[in-house]
């Protein structure tokens, strides 16, 4: 160190390097000791730790694995306990239930709660994207909160609905129909969908140019009522929503108010929707779809 | 690709048109004068991170606001706006355009101080300096038009990273040589930093990067690795650019801008080679804790997380250097703002470094990872220590550079300083809260075992921490806004400033040998 | 001081320092990564897997374009609650094709590791364009341009044979086929060997039955659009391992 020049500093009383660097030095202080303890109580630990658990891979050519550690612990391993450990747990409440009917459930307070639990819980993240929270339902998507049903509003119809679908692809037992598409296929023209839209909307209770509806009228009995019926109120089999009421599947509240409820009908009639519903066999176990069903069926309007 | 090339070359025609011009007008005045300090480019390069500083801020301020607000600031047909294409916009300028050119001024600036040499290779800083900030307009605009790897922090394609790997090999070369061509017999320890900062840089940005261009006339690329090796590679690079971009290289602006700022000795030198080495060596390993619990397997997420743990010394050594740096001084936290808003750097770093091993604690990550606690975390680590170690190195260095005796206004500094600090305060205690809040409703089962909450139960119940976010982040915005006016008035010599000049602090000439 | 003195050496030697850094920050990459190369636990032995349909790539392309990555993980974890949530957790062989991955750091929505079946296409539709409207509270952003911009395909030959290089196990059939397999994929009512054809080649990838969907995504059946693309890409995410004949207990596949 030829050219430094140590002092002391005056402050601390500790001596320099030596060195300046644009008027910079540097204390030669001595590490901190609790700074250098804590520094190796990590390192054991971490030692410690890297033997418990698996750390080390093997150099190539000399294995094909890492250690185990001495603890023999895996996440995975780990999680598949807890998840049958907790299906254990519900084992003897989940059987119970799968072989419950609608008055089993309604008079047995302890298997309906946890129904509900379990309804409610897969309900959330499973169905209440389409059909909103608490099943308020959306454009498209059923309100499942009412006592207005496409299909079935039994236990068993929604437990059924729920494990195949509505129009699912992948699944051979889903409940099918399928409106066609009068207007992009051309079986009718547009102005026959003009006037069944103004009858559509006379028999909803709704103010309809009454000529048009009547020549509309003619063109229902003909091409409509096979699935909604010779009154317009539906047919429940093949899951042809009833046109007289104030419930809508594709036609939003807003949509009535700012006058386009129109506009919907005919696209309705002219694309027909027919909307699909995943079948939830197999993504959801038998449980979980009983306690859907349950849960569904106590919202509003459960048969 | 054809916007970027066209991008390219109307930038370039620019630089070598200012460049023709330059060279018309120097009329035999040698603009590699080796006996003063090439100060040019660092004025220039204060001025241009601030301008990328106030871009960032901004940009993450919007990002802050859509998740507040996402009825207010989507915007149906314009998909450029969108959150997934704006929020890397917000991290890639305030990391690499704000702390990028923070970080290339500062070091050419303390690199000729502390070597007492004009810097290397003439013309060529100028290309580094250029070239980045050109590799930065590439990126920024790539994102926008959708041109992404879709790789946090690494998400220029193919293209644009080519050009940072020449960038970057020639700001090794210019700072290397002007290390070469020091009067000083040793090398400081900021520039220690700033030298594992570039070399690490240089290899994980190379490897991280390794992508093969479906043609070489368009800008999509397949990454070479795929899957898990992907996976680690790339947080190999993601927590090492935190450990090597906005950490050794801002400690490397500490190491010189405390105590230059108040004219005390660094505290050891013997904590700097070991903090120095352990740092460095250890930070390579720590990775993994970004993936744990993934399908990465066990065992490097052992040792992602033990390596994090053995970290915390290492990371706290800076902060020690730094704060006992200024015993003997201690007066300076109350006198001069400037100093106040390092050393509270210098905290937010020690916090951060502590928050940072702690998380990477298995179990403690399980609840902390995916939540808004990671996004805390990152804010108290980039906005307060990146963010507030960087506000001081502007402050003093435009200070100096001008040879102000003072700023224009400390007023305004105070003011700066409590509005960042307050906003800070207000980003993160919101996302603490939210990130718990969060990570324990998705984990939250009911009295029967079930699952308490569905998802959109938990966006929900973060709404008002975003407001609160949002408005922390506009208060720290508006500080930097204050910071950027208070530079310009300083820079012009007006009001405090405009004393007169002062020639010891940072003399344009070299300094005379000691 | 022995140490300290010869620390002086580096500092003195800016080269030398250079290389010591050099070889300090090299040696935790190596010991970490290069393993992932040759262990032979590192990826899954599982049946079902195969690479991207074209147009499935097409839509991951712009799923990596918009980077979604930024609000959603792809990466289920193995804790209780999120393999109650989501389903199985994610396995390594389940990525292996991902050029690059996108496991994600970020749930500010939910993890789409296993979103593919989850809704009809036409839910995607509505929820891509406006997602509001499908749930009011969400934050996600609307995507409705997917639908008016066409898709661009012409060069889909040479994605697939980049990737095969990277060790994608692309035939040559798929590649020479690349363009037919796309536009087969995406229309129910085209040529129906062609149909036959695709699916033939990539369920032979798979080694197993419904593992390739033909729908017309987007619902519009006049174009191929961005938007048919990024849904044939989520509807089929998570859906191709066959968990039945996954051994979670293999020491291979614990870890
Ligand atoms: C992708 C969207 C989607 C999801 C997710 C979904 N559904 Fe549906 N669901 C529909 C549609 C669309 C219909 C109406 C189909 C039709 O008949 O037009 C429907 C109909 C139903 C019906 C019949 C209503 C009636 O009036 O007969 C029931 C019950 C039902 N869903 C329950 C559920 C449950 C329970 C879940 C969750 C496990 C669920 N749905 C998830 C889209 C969905
Ligand atoms: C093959 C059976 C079938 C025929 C024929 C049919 N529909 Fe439908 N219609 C349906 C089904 C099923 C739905 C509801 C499910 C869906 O589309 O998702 C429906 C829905 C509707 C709706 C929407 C109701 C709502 O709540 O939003 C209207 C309006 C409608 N049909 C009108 C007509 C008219 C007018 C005709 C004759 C021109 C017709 N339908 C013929 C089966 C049929
Ligand atoms: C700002 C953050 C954000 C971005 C960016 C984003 N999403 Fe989302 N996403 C969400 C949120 C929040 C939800 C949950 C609420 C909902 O369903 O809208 C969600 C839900 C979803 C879902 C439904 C998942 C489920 O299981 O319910 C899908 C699918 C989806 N997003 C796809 C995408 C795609 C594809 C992109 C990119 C093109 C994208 N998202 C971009 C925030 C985002
Ligand atoms: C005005 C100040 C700022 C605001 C309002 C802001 C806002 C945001 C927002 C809203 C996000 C997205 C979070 C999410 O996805 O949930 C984000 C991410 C991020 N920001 Fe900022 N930010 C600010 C300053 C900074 C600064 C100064 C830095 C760095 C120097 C920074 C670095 C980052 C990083 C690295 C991320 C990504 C985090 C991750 O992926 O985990 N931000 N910021
Ligand atoms: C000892 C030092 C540190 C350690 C061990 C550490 C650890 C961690 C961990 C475990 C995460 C992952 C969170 C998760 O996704 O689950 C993380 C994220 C992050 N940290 Fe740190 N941290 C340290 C210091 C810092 C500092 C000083 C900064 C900023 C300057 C910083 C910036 C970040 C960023 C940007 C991320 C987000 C990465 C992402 O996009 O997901 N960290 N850190
Ligand atoms: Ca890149
Ligand atoms: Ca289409
Ligand atoms: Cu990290």
């Amino acid at each position: 160190m030829s050219e430094s020049k140590k002092e002391v500093d005056v402050h601390s009383g500790v001596e320099t390097t030596g060195h300046v660097w644009d008027g910079i030095k540097e204390l030669n202080t001595p590490l901190p000791r609790w700074w250098l303890y804590i520094f190796y109580i990590t390192i054991v630990w971490a030692i410690g730790y890297m033997i418990a658990m698996p750390a080390i891979p093997a150099l190539p050519g000399l294995g094909t694995h890492n250690t185990t550690g001495v603890l023999g612990m895996s996440d995975r391993h780990t999680v598949e306990q807890k998840v049958a450990e907790l299906h254990a747990e519900r084992a003897a409440e989940s059987t119970k239930l799968l072989d419950a009917s609608l008055e089993d459930i309604e008079t047995d307070l302890n298997l309906q709660q946890f129904a509900m639990a379990m309804g409610e819980s897969a309900f959330g993240d499973n169905c209440a994207t389409c059909h909103g929270a608490g099943g308020r339902g959306a454009k498209g998507y059923p309100t499942l909160a009412d006592d207005v049903w496409l299909w079935d509003g039994t236990l068993e119809g929604i437990e059924q609905t729920i494990r195949h679908g509505i129009r699912s692809a992948d699944d051979a037992d889903t409940r099918f129909s399928a409106m066609p598409a009068f207007g992009r296929d051309g079986l009718l023209t547009s102005d026959q969908i003009d006037d069944l839209v103004q009858y559509v909307l006379s028999i909803s209770g709704h103010e309809a140019d009454a000529a048009a509806a009547a020549r509309g009228g003619v063109t229902f009995q003909a091409q409509c009522s096979s699935c909604h019926g010779v009154d317009g109120h539906g047919t429940r089999a093949l899951g042809a929503p009833n046109l007289t009421d104030a419930d809508w599947l594709y036609v939003t509240e807003d949509e009535w108010r700012n006058g386009t409820a129109p506009d919907e009908i005919r696209g309705v009639i002219t694309n027909a929707r027919n909307s699909h519903m995943p079948a939830w066999n197999g993504r959801l176990d038998d449980a979980t779809i009983k306690a859907l069903a349950v849960y569904v069926h106590s919202l509003g309007g459960g048969e | 690709m054809e916007a970027h090339a066209w991008i390219f070359f109307t930038l370039t025609v620019a630089a070598l048109a200012v460049l023709v011009l330059w060279a018309g007008s120097l009329k035999g005045r040698d603009p590699f004068d080796q006996t003063v300090y090439d100060d040019t480019i660092v004025k220039v390069g204060v001025g241009v991170s601030m301008f990328w500083g106030i871009v960032g801020f901004l940009v993450g301020l919007i990002v802050a606001l859509q998740l507040a607000f996402p009825n207010i600031f989507y915007f149906d047909q314009i998909g450029w706006l969108n959150f997934g294409r704006i929020r890397p916009l917000h991290t890639s300028a305030v990391i690499f355009a704000f702390g990028g050119n923070v970080l290339i001024s500062t070091s050419f600036y303390v690199v000729q101080r502390t070597n007492r040499a004009r810097l290397a290779g003439g013309l060529w800083p100028w290309f580094v300096f250029l070239g980045y900030n050109m590799f930065i307009v590439l990126a920024a605009t790539g994102y926008l038009m959708g041109v992404t790897q879709s790789k946090e922090y690494a998400e220029p394609e193919w293209y644009i990273d080519l050009w940072l790997t020449i960038v970057w090999v020639a700001y090794l070369l210019v700072f290397l040589g002007t290390i070469w061509k020091r009067k000083e017999s040793h090398i400081y320890v900021a520039n220690w930093f700033y030298l594992s900062f570039i070399v690490t840089i240089a290899m994980l940005h190379i490897v991280n990067n390794l992508t093969i261009p479906v043609s070489l006339t368009g800008s999509k690329s397949y990454q070479l690795f795929g899957g898990v090796q992907d996976a680690l590679t790339q947080w190999w690079y993601g927590h090492n650019a935190v450990g090597f971009f906005l950490t050794t290289g801002f400690l490397a602006i500490m190491y010189y801008f405390i105590p230059k700022r108040v004219n005390r000795p660094v505290y050891s030198y013997r904590l700097s080679i070991v903090h120095f080495w352990s740092l460095i060596f250890i930070y390579i390993w720590a990775g993994p804790h970004h993936l744990h619990y993934t399908a990465l397997p066990q065992w490097a997420q052992t040792l992602g997380m033990t390596f994090s743990v053995m970290l915390w010394m290492p990371s706290w050594g800076g902060m020690i250097n730094g704060v006992m740096t200024l015993s003997g001084a201690w007066d300076r936290l109350r006198t001069d703002p400037v100093v106040r808003m390092m050393v509270v750097a210098l905290a937010f770093y020690g916090m951060s470094t502590f928050e940072g091993p702690l998380m990477s604690v298995r179990t403690v990550n399980s609840l902390s990872h995916y939540t808004e606690w990671g996004i805390a975390h990152v804010h108290s680590g980039s906005m307060g220590w990146v963010g507030f170690i960087s506000f001081g190195a502007l402050y003093c260095s435009t200070q100096w550079l001008w040879k102000r005796k003072s700023l224009y206004s400390l007023a305004l500094v105070e003011w700066h300083f409590w509005l960042a600090t307050l906003g800070i305060l207000f980003y993160i205690v919101a996302m603490y809260f939210a990130g718990i809040l969060e990570g324990l409703m998705w984990r939250a089962y009911n009295e029967y075992g079930f699952l308490e909450y569905s998802f959109i139960e938990t966006v929900e119940a973060k709404h008002v921490s975003y407001v609160i976010r949002a408005v922390g982040g506009g208060m720290f915005l508006t500080g930097a806004l204050i910071m950027a006016y208070n530079l310009i008035r300083t820079a012009l010599g007006h009001g405090e400033a405009a004393e007169g000049e002062v020639t010891s602090s940072a003399p344009a000439a070299l300094q005379p040998a000691e | 001081m022995g140490i300290m003195n010869k620390h002086e050496t580096l500092e003195r030697h800016s080269l030398a320092l250079t290389i010591g850094i050099l070889l300090v920050v090299a040696v935790g990459g190596l010991v970490e990564i290069a393993p992932l190369f040759y262990l032979e636990n590192t990826i899954e032995k599982v049946e079902g897997m195969r690479p991207y349909t074209p147009l499935e790539l097409e839509g991951r392309n712009i799923y990596i374009r918009e980077g979604c990555y930024v609000c959603h993980s792809q990466m289920v974890r193995p804790l209780r609650d999120e393999v109650e949530r989501y389903g199985h957790y994610s396995l390594a062989a389940e990525s292996m094709y991902d050029h690059p991955f996108q496991w994600g750091s970020k749930r500010t929505g939910p993890d789409l590791a296993r979103v593919g079946g989850k809704y009809s296409d036409s839910w995607h539709v509505d929820h891509l364009k406006k997602p509001q409207s499908m749930v009011p509270e969400s934050v996600m952003p609307p995507y409705a341009f997917l639908a008016d911009n066409k898709l661009h395909f012409d060069d889909i030959e040479a994605h697939l044979k980049t990737l095969r290089f990277e060790g994608v196990p692309y035939t040559d059939d798929m590649i020479a086929n690349a363009k037919s397999d796309l536009m087969a994929q995406a229309d129910p009512n085209s040529d129906y060997d062609a149909q036959d054809a695709f699916v033939a080649r990539y369920v032979a990838a798979a080694g197993r039955d419904n593992t390739v969907r033909i729908a017309d995504y987007d619902g519009n059946p006049d174009e191929i659009t961005e938007l048919d693309a990024l849904i044939a890409y989520l509807q089929m995410t998570g859906t191709l391992v066959d968990f039945s004949t996954y051994e979670a207990d293999d020491l291979d596949n614990r870890r």
